[in-house]
C-alpha cells in the first residue's frame, strides 16, 4: 500500500504542470534539462523534467560530435543508487500496468516462456534505443529516435493522445504512423490486464539498463543467507520473471517480505541502521 | 570469502560511482544539460506518433 502512494506521487511529481493538460502545451521550465529516472515522456503536457530514454537516443544522434556523458552519467548513477526500484517505486507507466493488472479478467501467470521473453528487451535496447539512432546519425547525419517514434507507449499515452485531442494542428497532422502508435499502445494496455506488467517485463528498454545494475544499487532487497531456509516460497509468489531475489528481473518491490516466514528478505539501508 | 565478496562489492559500487559523477560532470561542462533542455522543450514529434 506505501508503494503504491510512492508511484502515485512519483507520477504527480513528474508530471506536476497540470495546467499543461488543460492548455494542450508542453512545460517550458529550467527543470527540463534534468531527466526523472522512470519513464515518463517529456513531451506529456505536465512532464516537467525530461524522459532519460529520449534524451539518451537525441544524444546517441550527436555521438559523431559529441561523447553522451550527460545522460550515461545520469542512468550509472541511478542504477548505482536504486537499480530496479526505479521500475517498482518510481515509474508512472509502471502504476498504470499495475492498476490495469487489477481488472479481474483471466491471468497468464509467469512460466518458461515469458522467462525467455524477458530477454526481448535487451534486445530492444540494443537495436532501437542504441543501434538505429547511431546508424542514422554516423550515415545520415539526422537524429531518429526509434524506440520513441515505433514504440514507446508511454509517449502515446502521455504525450500523443493529450496533445492530438487538444490540439487541432497536431490533430490534423495525426497519420499512419499516428494510428500504429495507438496500437501499439491498446496492445500494451489490454495485454498488461492478463500479464503482470507486460511492456515492463518484456519490452521496456529502460528497464533492462536498469537491470545491469541489480546486483549492486544500494537500495533494494536483499537476503540474508544465514536465516533463508531456500523454500522458494518469495520467488513462486513473484509475478515477475525472476529466479532469485534481487536478480535482474527482480523490481525491489518488497512484496516478498510478507510470505517469508522467517524474515530472510530485508531491505538494504535497515543494515546500514545497525551498523 | 563472504566478507571478500562484500568488500568486491563496495569497490565496485565506488568505481562506477566516481565514473557515474564524473561523466555527468563532463557532460554538463560540454553543454548536454542545455542541449538536453532544448529538447525537452519542443514537443517531440516522434514521440508522439506525429514525425
Amino acid at each position: 500500500m506505501k508503494r503504491r502512494w510512492i508511484q502515485l506521487a512519483s507520477a504527480l511529481i513528474y508530471n506536476a504542470n497540470l495546467k499543461g493538460f488543460g492548455e494542450a502545451a508542453i512545460y517550458q521550465g529550467k527543470t527540463k534539462g534534468v531527466c526523472v529516472p522512470g519513464l515518463n515522456c517529456y513531451s506529456c503536457p505536465g512532464a516537467i523534467a525530461a524522459c532519460p530514454l529520449g534524451t539518451l537516443q537525441n544524444a546517441l544522434s550527436s555521438a559523431p560530435v559529441r561523447f553522451p556523458f550527460y545522460i550515461l552519467g545520469f542512468l550509472i548513477l541511478s542504477g548505482l543508487f536504486l537499480g530496479r526500484m526505479i521500475c517498482g517505486f518510481l515509474c508512472p507507466f509502471g502504476l498504470i500496468q499495475e492498476l490495469l493488472y487489477k481488472i479481474p479478467v483471466p491471468k497468464y501467470r509467469k512460466n518458461r516462456i515469458t522467462r525467455i521473453l524477458s530477454w526481448l528487451k535487451y534486445g530492444i535496447l540494443a537495436l532501437f534505443v542504441i543501434y538505429i539512432p547511431l546508424y542514422f546519425a554516423f550515415r545520415n547525419g539526422f537524429p531518429l529516435p526509434s524506440f520513441c517514434k515505433y514504440i514507446c507507449p508511454a509517449g502515446t499515452l502521455e504525450g500523443g493522445l493529450t496533445l492530438v485531442l487538444g490540439n487541432p494542428s497536431l490533430r490534423a497532422a495525426a497519420g499512419v504512423l499516428f494510428d500504429w502508435k495507438v496500437l501499439v499502445l491498446l496492445l500494451f494496455l489490454v495485454s498488461t490486464c492478463f500479464v503482470y506488467r507486460s511492456f515492463c517485463r518484456f519490452f521496456c528498454p529502460l528497464g533492462a539498463v536498469y537491470s545491469l545494475f541489480s546486483r549492486i544499487s544500494i537500495l533494494g532487497i536483499e537476503v540474508d543467507e544465514g536465516k533463508c531456509t531456500h523454500c522458494g516460497q518469495c520467488v513462486r509468489q513473484c509475478r515477475m520473471d525472476m529466479k532469485a531475489v534481487g536478480d535482474r528481473e527482480c523490481i525491489q518491490c518488497g512484496e516478498c517480505k510478507q510470505v517469508c516466514h522467517v524474515g530472510a528478505i530485508e531491505w538494504k539501508h535497515r543494515k546500514w541502521r545497525r551498523f | 570469502m563472504k566478507k571478500f565478496t562484500e568488500q568486491r562489492v563496495l569497490i565496485g559500487r565506488a568505481v562506477i560511482g566516481l565514473i557515474g559523477v564524473l561523466f555527468l560532470i563532463a557532460g554538463i561542462f560540454q553543454g548536454e544539460f542545455h542541449t538536453t533542455w532544448s529538447k525537452a522543450v519542443r514537443i517531440c514529434l516522434e514521440c508522439i506518433g506525429i514525425g
